[in-house]
């Protein structure tokens, strides 16, 4: 069995580009990610079938067949993503209605620890570490104090 | 033996769904047709776990595909308990549900959707169970995790929100992993049955092994919540609904403990990771339940030993001998039951007082001694007090561990034993703060937890709501609401039961590790059903 470099090289750029995507913090963004990741991973299917061939259906010309099984299952895999995307995109649309953004937010644990890190750090205790060199914790109290939004 | 009542558990509910949609105007139809639906699959399951005990596995090749290509359900020993315990418990949350109808999910949002989804939630649970290939696999995953978003952003509030995105995102990674995963099985192999992959994997090189085994291990850690992928879990159960949170912590994460064990001892049975699984399993034991003594807050602290007490099936199945396996199957059975009516007592007491933070709490075994009992003993029934079932798994899970007899084996030992007096401390705080301290000396909630609006003015999270959100609109009822406290009653009695139970319990879970240790009953039963 050979392998097509250019359907490998596309599995590459789509997934690499997807999994960057769905770092972002945007909901949207993470969704383009999932989409193109499925795009890869379905061409993935497409290089695991081995040889190309003529379509798969009995009867229709002559030559080798293309492995029908991993098109059917790119089939169910693109159903699929399909219906989650239409999810995710509802989600999102929500998120928008409820806060004006869309942005995949904190855990709420990690807002309370870093709540309680705030606090510390507005004590006399931690105020002169916190001028010297300002840490995560430092640079957030500084922004809701002056009521400025990080870009 | 080949049957087509293997299909039953998958495409009843799903049919019963599509009926539930036809009767979304009437409340009483959708509880009918549901509850017959779930009926229906118990006992469905209670025959094929009846037959696979007596005559072997029972498959189902559809559509006469040979089994090498098409689709088939498989049911052996292993599947059919799954499946069993799974439609208990999801007909009791089910009956549950109706007693908390429009308190819980309120006036104006889509109730008509709850029943359809919570139908696909089982069909997706039964597939997944009853799968016979890698790709069947995917899609009951698939099915139970579309309904599983519906299910935990249902009325769409801003907890809802917020912790359904993060849930949804993980899964969906999780879901592109296994894509992958399963592409690279076939291009390696050429099939995705897991009968015919059990001989075929074991003729690839073996890094090429190892690379598919980490894929579909590191798939089924996330779906299972083990640590170092665990941390999507704790954020986002608390805030669904009761009945949703109950029924995601019984049947989702052992769904994920049931496909590794699936794979570990069908396709990589001398596999060269045991250790690292067996580490995994420490961890997740000890870091899991350290989350769950920090924590204030009942919901959150019973998602944290959820996550803590994945790591004692791990362990078992790390241990890849049969005592280990028993083990393993006998908790994840035990498990369910117990963590399930555990959620359901936390709903109780939440729609009774309107909140689950313990901070809040105080005398509910003054004010409601039935509630008390029902909490107290399925959570000593989880930490392990002989001589409730919890304990005579981690007895069995302990004894595998000595069988085993390594260095590291001990060291999971330890681990499981200091995690078992920890969730007796975990549980014992809350029983002691919400169930037994005098109502007077609840305090006020501590500065930082009060604290709302934006903190982090990007994200813009206010702690407020998942404490309160649709709470706050929930009847303070001083009653125990019948509908609901019957199902959790029923909960709370198997959990016990299955200590009376527990001698032929073990010795079917024992027999269920033998078939899996065997692999032939599963490979054969699989294969003879090519020729219909």
């Amino acid at each position: 069995m050979t392998l097509n470099l250019s359907l490998i090289a596309a599995i590459t750029v789509l997934i690499a580009c997807g999994a960057t995507l769905v770092l972002e913090r945007s909901l949207t963004r993470v969704l383009i990610g999932f989409v193109l990741l499925g795009n890869g991973i379905n061409l993935l299917f497409l290089v695991s079938s081995g040889d190309p061939g003529r379509a798969p259906i009995v009867g229709l010309g002559e030559g080798p067949m293309a492995d029908p099984l991993p098109q059917a299952m790119a089939l169910t895999a693109i159903v699929i993503t399909l219906g989650t995307t239409a999810f995710g995109l509802a989600l999102a649309y929500r998120a928008w209605q409820l806060t004006g953004h869309d942005d995949v937010q904190d855990d709420l644990e990690d807002d309370l620890i870093r709540r309680r890190a705030d606090l510390d750090s507005t004590s006399t205790t931690f105020d002169e570490i916190d001028d010297e060199m300002p840490d995560e914790d430092g640079s957030d109290a500084h922004e809701e104090s002056s009521g400025a939004v990080p870009s | 033996m080949s049957d087509q009542l293997v299909l039953l558990p998958v495409i009843v509910p799903l049919l019963g769904a599509g009926l539930c949609f036809v009767f979304g105007r009437s409340a009483r139809a959708q509880r009918m047709i549901s509850v017959a639906v779930l009926v229906a699959v118990v006992a469905t399951a209670a025959v094929l776990m009846v037959r696979a005990d007596r005559y072997g596995p029972t498959s189902v090749t559809v559509a006469g595909w040979p089994a090498d290509i098409g689709i088939n359900l498989v049911a052996d020993r292993l599947s059919a308990l799954m499946l069993l315990v799974s439609a208990f418990v999801t007909l009791c949350v089910l009956l549950y549900s109706f007693g908390q109808g429009i308190v819980e999910f309120g006036r104006d949002s889509p109730l008509s959707v709850f029943h359809p989804t919570f139908l696909v939630l089982s069909a997706g649970v039964s597939n997944a169970f009853l799968a016979g290939d890698l790709f069947n696999l995917f899609v009951g995953f698939e099915i139970l995790l579309a309904a599983s978003y519906v299910l935990i952003t249902l009325g769409g509030t801003d907890a809802r929100i917020r912790a359904g995105t993060i849930y949804i995102v993980v899964s969906l990674l999780s879901s592109a992993l296994f894509l992958i995963a399963i592409a690279c099985v076939y291009a390696a192999t050429g099939t995705v049955s897991l009968a015919t992959l059990s001989g075929r994997l074991d003729d690839l090189p073996s890094a090429v092994q190892l690379l598919l085994q980490l894929l579909l291990l590191t798939t089924f850690c996330i779906k299972a919540a083990v640590f170092p992928l665990s941390a999507w879990l704790p954020d986002s159960y608390p805030t669904a609904p009761a009945p949703v949170t109950a029924v995601f912590a019984g049947l989702l994460t052992k769904v994920g403990v049931y496909a590794i064990i699936r794979v570990q001892t069908l396709l990589f049975p001398d596999s060269p990771l045991n250790d690292l699984l067996l580490w995994a399993a420490i961890l997740t034991m000890v870091i899991g339940i350290l989350g769950a003594v920090a924590q204030s807050d009942m919901k959150r602290v019973l998602s944290f030993t959820l996550v803590s007490h994945i790591g004692f099936m791990l362990f078992g199945v790390a241990l890849s001998d049969p005592l280990g396996l028993t083990g393993a199957v006998f908790y994840i059975t035990h498990h369910i039951i117990v963590q399930t009516a555990l959620f359901l007592v936390v709903g109780l007491v939440e729609y009774r007082e309107g909140t689950t933070n313990t901070d809040r709490l105080g005398g509910l075994a003054r004010t409601a001694p039935i509630l008390a009992v029902m909490f107290f003993v399925p959570a000593m029934n989880l930490a392990g007090i002989p001589p409730l079932s919890g304990f005579l798994g981690k007895l069995a899970l302990i004894r595998g561990g000595v069988g085993d007899g390594s260095a590291l084996a001990y060291v999971a030992i330890a681990a499981s034993l200091a995690t078992s007096l920890l969730t007796l401390y975990a549980l014992a705080k809350v029983w002691s703060r919400a169930f037994w301290q005098p109502l007077d000396d609840v305090t006020e909630p501590s500065a930082p937890i009060k604290r709302t609006g934006s903190l982090h003015g990007r994200s813009g999270v206010s702690t407020k709501t998942a404490i309160t959100s649709t709470w706050e609109r929930a009847v303070r009822d001083q009653r125990l609401p019948i509908p609901m406290a019957l199902p959790t009653l029923a909960l709370v009695l198997a959990s016990t039961a299955l200590t009376v139970a527990a001698g032929p319990l073990f010795s079917f879970t024992q027999r269920a590790a033998d078939e899996l240790h065997q692999r032939t009953p599963y490979i054969q039963t699989t294969l003879a059903g090519e020729s219909p």
